[in-house]
């Protein structure tokens, strides 16, 4: 059961344990630093913080004592270009380990529309070329607030064969290899923008995936919160079915999936994308557990007058039992909930605007 | 030899004490600094080598671009820009 939760926020690492007397900030680092992500490698233990300076760029720091020091490795860097407009990596987005038998290997989707692998802890970071060099990726776009230029946020390693990747691209669809990342197909089939003009709705290159989260336990079924509402896919993300009845509303950015029953996901609607809070003031989260064809609103322990909390696309997280979750808001609240989302307790309720949440 | 000095805000997060370098311009002089101290390059260049967009360059009083020249007595300061929150 998840104990500990790693929270990347606009200034600092908060590090939570649970013990006898309940939740508590164990440990921080990099106070005043923004951070956009932190995660703790199961293979190794080694703990990933990514700050992203401003000022100073993104860097990545990592732990090989638990969180108590910290070694500033390399951070993913475009190699250099001809051109003087060449790119830059702007945010790291996502890291996630490699295949539970690839010790080392890391994958970081970044803000820039880099995703790029490192076969030696971050010691070294490659470009991947094949999904960069796709000529598609010319009409990807930014996904809006401080997301200037295309950003991967989410980076699926598929526990079947970590040769099989899914990656989301706010704004360029879902991406899929089945070879380790030499070559990438759009699978983006269902997903839609209604915002967009008529002839581009349907373009998979501008599909702005907020986020995808995968059922450990049946790979095959995904979930996907868009821009444009929610979608999943029973086939390994081939292709997307829109799930119409989430509720209160299908703007959102965060989802996480059951990691054993496909049919269970959880997701943190706010209003529309033109207005980013809460329906009515209400913090909810949403729970499906018959696979779409219903939801519940879940309110039991989260403000419900004057709330205008938004839980960005990584600020949600479901643990390996499926039971604990917890939700980190750009308002510097955290609530847990130990019970499937049915109850949640605010664990912490003065955190600078979270990014990130994550069982470690 | 041009005496290159850095903000205190980048100090909290790498080393970085005043040193003297030979250069004839802003580029060549922070490029010698970086030979003696490779980890400062990523916090004050991006992935291409231009100035990272927050950091600015003065020489002596003056703003000052890469390309700029640099004299054996100036002095070149390393600043970000500033911003709230």
């Amino acid at each position: 059961m998840g104990n500990r939760i790693l929270v990347a926020t606009r200034k600092g690492l908060f590090d939570l344990k649970r013990g006898k007397a309940g939740w508590r900030i164990a440990r921080t680092a990099f106070l005043g630093d923004i951070l956009s992500t932190a995660m703790r490698d199961p293979r190794d233990g080694a703990i990933y913080a990514a700050q992203s300076l401003g000022h100073f760029g993104v860097k990545l720091q990592r732990s090989d004592d638990d969180g108590r020091t910290w070694k500033e490795v390399a951070a993913p860097s475009f190699p250099k270009s001809d051109d003087r407009n060449g790119p830059s990596v702007e945010y790291l987005f996502a890291i996630e380990p490699g295949g539970p038998a690839e010790r080392g290997v890391l994958w970081c989707g970044t803000v820039g529309g880099g995703l790029f692998r490192s076969a030696d802890r971050g010691g070294s970071w490659k470009l991947n070329a094949g999904l960069w060099d796709r000529p598609e990726r010319k009409e990807w776009n930014g996904g809006g607030f401080n997301i200037e230029k295309p950003g991967i946020d989410t980076v699926l390693v598929d526990p079947r064969d970590p040769r099989k990747m899914v990656v989301g691209i706010s704004s360029g669809g879902v991406w899929q290899t089945a070879d380790g990342g030499v070559t990438w197909r759009n699978t983006s089939k269902g997903l839609y923008a209604e915002y967009m003009p008529p002839a581009k709705r349907e373009d998979p290159n501008i599909q702005d995936v907020h986020r995808i989260a995968r059922c450990a336990s049946a790979p095959d079924v995904l979930w996907l919160q868009h821009h444009n509402g929610v979608f999943r896919s029973t086939d390994g993300g081939a292709s997307w079915k829109e799930v119409k009845t989430i509720r209160p509303s299908k703007f959102g950015f965060a989802v996480a999936a059951h990691p054993k029953d496909p049919d269970t996901a959880w997701f943190v609607p706010g209003v529309k994308d033109e207005c980013r809070i809460p329906v009515g003031g209400k913090m909810v989260v949403a729970r499906t557990d018959d696979g779409a064809r219903s939801f519940k609103v879940l309110t039991k322990g989260l403000p419900q007058k004057h709330a205008y909390d938004l839980v960005l696309r990584h600020g949600l997280d479901v643990d390996e039992t499926g039971k604990r979750l917890v939700m980190g808001s750009t308002t510097g609240h955290l609530w847990i909930s130990e019970n499937g989302g049915n109850s949640w307790m605010l664990a912490a309720g003065n955190l600078p605007p979270v990014a990130s949440v994550r069982f470690a | 030899m041009a005496r290159v000095a850095f903000t205190g805000n980048l100090k909290r997060h790498v080393a970085c004490p005043a040193v003297d370098v030979a250069g004839a311009s802003v580029r060549a002089v922070l490029e010698s600094v970086f030979a003696g101290n490779a980890r400062l390059r990523s916090y004050v260049f991006d992935d291409q080598d231009r100035l990272r967009r927050h950091v600015n360059v003065y020489v002596n009083e003056k703003r000052a671009d890469l390309d700029d020249p640099v004299g054996p007595r100036d002095e070149v300061f390393v600043f970000q820009s500033l911003a709230g929150g």
